[in-house]
């Protein structure tokens, strides 16, 4: 299968890039704002604060479980502490994040850059396909993966402006913009992007613009597909997965994660207790990532428009008639 | 007296390490710590962290004797609905600061409750207390250097220095020796002292809150047990243990319970 040259080709702003500029934007509005850095401020975007706002980042060296757990503290003295890292540390600092954010029910943030495939050459070490099962998993930990730079600065904001801790993943490479200014992010909020009768496709960060790709490939063949962005993994807009099961009687997840815990596990829990229907799942399929460009990674594990558009026509021959 | 009661009560427990540290405990919101029963919301107040959560009933019976929970409540430990949980959490008793149970993390919180405090100005000082296993934990090492990078000369750390842990000796699981030599390297300013001395644990609070650019740790030697003769170092009373009537009252009569003491913490329930 070849790779899509609009999605390489498309400069769109990295996820990482968007939140950094954000974060840069709003420190002034939000005083007690305050950013831990783990020695990687150049690859979280947290670079613009640094420049723009010196004293607001706090450097915590290569030492994840220390920062995570500090953030705790931070809070607890009326600070607003947002930890960076890659995605991939943020596992390193999981207990952390549970005693001494979520437990102690701490308003403190983790934004993750560098999560799924869309890290690309650094390989399978780096590529984190766990991080929303596990932070998924605590309770009280709300969790957060927008599509593009545009829906990033959203819910950078919405996170600031949120009360209790947060897990949200950005991303390392330049992602096409899907949304106008006229965009609005709402946590626990999903969307219809395009709509459609036969079938559904819910789909979260990156793989998003993928599927609004498969979209396109359906509508040729006179399949209409009804295109759902699921930014907000916890808690999951029930209410809209249960219309899309009822209206469509057929659903396809997409996401750059384990198809263990992910997206595709909170849809399901959804539907195996109310409308159940036929559930297709694009994800990687429990296994380790590789080095490669991020779209070639995307095809090799069966996560790319192709695949969406594939599951797609399984889940709709599986659909009562 | 308190914290055995408590284990008695509840069936389980790690008195042993309760017991080395409550001298510390006693001395700290005896003296040392800035901050009262009416005050625990006050944002200038001092914060104290027991990192090792398991001496929790120590904990709660400090809390009890100077006002900041109720003493028979508090004998309800790890009991259902009870706030009195296993370990301190935050969300059901404000006044332990943070939840803590997990090795190292306590000591985390508070170089980000004692940078928080400096960045916010504020004149508050912050304590941990942990433990000496505990020490084998790497977050505590990343704690540690990362309190001296930035000068937290509002953070003092005490460690509980009993030499056993869960299954033995200290030095048979993961030794921990040179301590103190560990600590300097790490650039904070370190003293020793025996942790049952009340004069000395209190002359060591003076002295680090005069320690000027950098943190403190004070390596108080103690005694796992203390003050009871068939649990004074033996590594068994570490653990979760269950202490049987006539151990109880064989345990308050080694630490000195009147009979009406002994009333008051057995027959409660």
């Amino acid at each position: 299968m070849s790779i899509n040259p609009a999605l390489i080709a498309s400069g769109g702003d990295s996820l990482r890039e968007a939140f950094g500029k954000t974060l840069s934007s709003l420190a002034d509005e939000f005083p007690r704002l305050v950013v831990l850095d783990a020695d990687i401020a150049g690859g979280t975007g947290v670079h613009h604060l640094r420049k723009s706002h010196p004293e607001r980042v706090v450097q915590f060296g290569i030492a994840e479980q220390n920062m995570m757990a500090a953030a705790g503290g931070m809070a607890a003295v009326g600070l607003l502490p947002i930890v960076t890292t890659f995605a991939v540390f943020c596992l390193r600092g999981l207990e952390q994040a549970r005693l001494s954010l979520a437990y102690a029910r701490r308003n403190a943030k983790i934004v993750a850059s560098h999560p799924g495939l869309d890290v690309g050459p650094d390989g399978g070490s780096a590529q984190a396909l766990e991080d929303i099962a596990a932070f998924r998993a605590i309770p009280g930990m709300t969790v957060i993966s927008p599509a593009d730079a545009t829906e990033t600065a959203l819910a950078t904001r919405a996170i600031l402006e949120f009360e209790g801790p947060v897990y949200m993943r950005t991303g390392r490479s330049p992602a096409p913009r899907i949304f106008g200014d006229e965009h609005k992010f709402e946590i626990g909020k999903g969307q219809v992007l395009r709509d459609g009768r036969d079938v559904t496709i819910i789909a979260c960060g990156v793989e998003v613009s993928r599927a609004l790709t498969a979209w396109e490939t359906l509508k040729a063949e006179g399949i209409r597909a009804r295109v759902v962005n699921m930014p907000t993994i916890k808690p999951i807009d029930a209410g809209l997965i249960r219309k899309c099961a009822k209206e469509t009687g057929a659903i396809v997840t997409a996401e750059d994660h384990n198809i263990h815990g992910g997206l595709g596990s909170a849809v399901a829990e959804v539907l195996a207790a109310s409308v159940p229907c036929p559930v297709e799942f694009v994800g990687v399929r429990d296994t380790f990532g590789a080095s490669g460009e991020p779209e070639e990674l995307a095809e090799h594990f069966g996560i790319s428009a192709p695949f969406i558009v594939d599951a797609a026509r399984r889940a709709l021959k599986r659909k009562k008639k | 007296m308190h914290s055995i009661a408590s284990i008695y009560h509840a069936g389980s427990g790690h008195p042993g390490g309760a017991l080395s540290c409550a001298d510390i405990l006693a001395c700290l919101y005896g003296a040392e710590l800035n901050v009262w029963p009416r005050g625990v919301d006050d944002p200038v107040r001092d914060r104290f962290v027991l990192s090792k959560g398991h001496a929790a009933p120590a904990l709660y019976a400090a809390g009890a004797y100077f006002g900041f929970c109720n003493s028979r409540e508090a004998l309800r430990l790890r009991k259902l609905n009870s706030p009195f949980q296993g370990h301190p959490h935050v969300l059901d008793l404000p006044w332990v600061e943070t939840s803590t149970g997990s090795l190292g993390q306590g000591f985390s919180v508070a170089v980000g409750m004692a940078m928080g405090l400096k960045m916010l100005k504020r004149t508050s000082r912050v304590y941990a207390l942990l433990g000496d296993g505990e020490l084998q934990e790497g977050e505590v090492w990343e704690a540690a250097m990362s309190a001296a990078h930035h000068g937290l000369e509002n953070l003092c750390v005490i460690i509980d220095y009993n030499k056993l842990q869960s299954d033995n000796r200290n030095d048979v699981i993961m030794r921990l020796e040179p301590l103190a030599a560990k600590w300097r390297a790490f650039e904070w300013g370190v003293c020793e002292i025996d942790g049952h001395s009340i004069p000395e644990i209190l002359k060591a609070f003076r002295r680090v809150v005069a320690t000027v650019n950098r943190p403190s740790v004070i390596i108080a030697h103690t005694v796992k047990g203390k003050g009871i003769p068939y649990m004074e170092n033996v590594p068994s009373w570490h653990g979760s243990v269950k202490l049987t009537r006539e151990q109880t009252e064989q345990a308050l009569a080694a630490l000195g319970a009147t009979d009406a003491e002994k009333k008051e913490y057995l027959d409660v329930y």
